[in-house]
């Protein structure tokens, strides 16, 4: 019943920006792990292109799962996910240019900063050259242009983070998956990465999806946020964020700010309280 | 990115990265790692004089205990066949060492490909290593007719183990995540494996590699033990046999004592490469203030 109360509210309140043709349409996704754990049921999601959509919830929802099935990452046990514009190869797979941001850095400890961004471009073949040129072009867009040689373990977490949302990019992706990109890092670093990230969607034209439990993140980045509430972990609310961009530092402190999280927040809440119930 | 009129250069304000310190060098070596060369240095000398003193006060003949300075008077006079003898020794043990890196490294990288070869054939490597070396070295002795052959087989045989064993555990350690990374960039296997796997294994494989050093040449001795065999061809495990046979004792302390630093040398040499590989990036190699 929540399902048709969801599709609904999407119907009725289509995000700005979001074209008749999704990048991304998922139908009837479920996802039922060996374990018996039903992770995900009955979703229905299109994305937009160069729409920043959020995926909020409490944990144990799906939210992480439902990214990775939209990454390809493990296959989903009933419904499809279809990328209506992506290439398709000899099979019939879709080969979408995507790119995916994970909780953790995940930057190999062996390699300096610029061969982790020049990964992806060395695993497609990139010429050498050119694969550094435009791996210390990533570097630099996220600030570390002086880090280039330094290992890891000589970056901060913030840093790491950056280095990561590089190697994300060097590819020009369509789409960027991010899952809980920021949740390890002190405010005052997760406030400057979510203002860096928004410039950097702002200057390019890759679509967002971005996993997170937190509100007020979810509020100050995204133009949608996307509900979901767990057990079995499903969509039950989609909501617009109709603040204009560029969001700065003070829209953090605006009224519209507060009503958003406000309204994001009562969302929360009835996802936690569905959980519940059907527990 | 580079399609849009001008991308934005953000600047770093959030968090400092980690300072590395410049260390105080004395005679090119750091100054924390002089006490770690030299307090075992000198306990190592203490030692020997105690030694030297016992035995003179209580005036202990050769043939029972030797004094340290009569050993290295022997080690001098006797040089020119224990270095024959050493060299032998050390050969074996290095040729032994090459072939479980050479083996053990490709065998677990084909164990790392498929979990059925793994499980079927881990086993096995198993046994040989839980075998007794000097129960079947008799064995191996006979089937090959020669003998420094059959002491490289030995010695390959206790020192294949932990390469083998460390790598395959190495190479099935990769972060969960990157190998997920790796996938959702559709890398191959064999790019998996070179970008990936190994480079994962790597402090594995030097982990056991200093362990197989160590018993690559406790693997030639033990082995030479067994054989007995005489002649110029014969091992530092020869000349402590035969030194026993006929009652030179500060020979067979000479030739032990030939061997235990062959071990240490091969451990440390070991051991710098592993700081040498992993200094940059391993958890092992980095040095922490708390």
């Amino acid at each position: 019943m929540t399902d048709v109360d969801s599709s609904a509210v999407a119907a009725a309140e289509r995000p700005a920006g979001q074209t008749a043709r999704p990048v991304v349409r998922c139908r009837g996704v479920a996802k039922l792990f060996s374990n018996g754990t039903l992770a995900l049921q009955n979703v229905d999601l299109d994305i937009g292109r160069h729409q920043f959509v959020s995926l909020l919830g409490p944990s144990g929802c799906g939210k992480s799962t439902l990214l990775r099935l939209i990454a390809g990452l493990g296959e989903a046990s009933a419904g499809t996910i279809e990328w209506p514009d992506a290439q398709h190869d000899a099979a019939g797979a879709a080969l979408p240019r995507l790119s995916f941001v994970f909780q953790e850095p995940t930057l190999m400890p062996w390699a300096s900063a610029i061969r982790n961004v020049m990964l992806p471009l060395t695993l497609a073949g990139t010429a050498n050259e050119e694969g550094r040129a435009r791996a210390a072009e990533a570097l630099r867009m996220v600030g570390l242009a002086a880090f280039e040689n330094a290992y890891p373990r000589e970056l901060s977490g913030g840093m790491k983070m950056r280095v990561s949302i590089a190697r994300a990019l060097v590819t020009r992706p369509e789409v960027l998956l991010m899952d809980e990109p920021f949740a390890a890092l002190d405010e005052i670093t997760r406030f400057k990465l979510n203002n860096d990230l928004l410039e950097l969607w702002h200057a390019s034209n890759f679509t967002v999806v971005f996993v997170t439990h937190s509100v007020f993140e979810s509020v100050f980045l995204s133009q949608r946020i996307v509900t979901m509430a767990a057990r079995p972990g499903r969509v039950i609310a989609d909501m617009d964020v109709t603040a204009p961009y560029p969001r700065a530092a003070d829209y953090r402190t605006s009224p519209l700010y507060n009503a958003h999280c406000k309204r994001a927040s009562e969302a929360l809440e009835r996802a936690m309280g569905h959980a519940i119930g059907a527990h | 990115m580079s399609d849009t009129a001008s991308p934005p250069v953000i600047t770093i304000g959030d968090d400092a990265p980690p300072v590395v310190l410049q260390e105080r060098r004395i005679l090119g070596v750091a100054a924390s790692t002089w006490p770690k060369v030299l307090m075992p240095l000198f306990v190592g000398l203490l030692t020997l004089a105690v030694w030297e003193f016992l035995v003179r006060r209580n005036a202990i003949p050769p043939y029972i205990l030797p004094g340290p300075l009569l050993i290295a008077q022997t080690m001098v006079t006797d040089w020119g066949t224990l270095s024959g003898s050493l060299w032998i020794t050390l050969s074996i043990s290095l040729a032994a060492l090459s072939v479980a890196v050479l083996l053990g490294v490709s065998l677990s990288v084909l164990f790392a490909q498929s979990k059925w070869v793994e499980l079927s054939f881990f086993p096995y490597a198993v046994i040989l290593q839980v075998t007794p070396i000097v129960a079947i070295a008799p064995l191996i002795i006979i089937w090959v007719n020669d003998v420094k052959l059959s002491l490289l087989i030995c010695a390959w045989i206790v020192a294949f183990f932990p390469i083998l064993s460390n790598t395959t555990l190495g190479l099935n350690s990769a972060d969960h995540n990157l190998l997920n990374l790796f996938q959702l960039y559709k890398a191959t296997r064999f790019q998996t494996l070179r970008y990936l796997r190994l480079p994962s294994a790597l402090p594995y494989f030097l982990g056991g590699l200093k362990i197989s050093g160590g018993l690559s040449l406790i693997g030639a001795v033990v082995a030479e033990f067994v054989a007995g065999t005489g002649g110029s061809q014969s091992g530092l495990a020869y000349r402590i046999l035969e030194s026993g046979y006929q009652l030179r004792i500060p020979r067979m302390f000479a030739a032990l004592f030939m061997i235990s630093i062959s071990g240490i040398v091969i451990f440390l040499c070991l051991s710098m490469l592993s700081h040498l590989v992993l200094r940059r990036w391993h958890e092992s190699a980095l040095k922490r203030e708390n």
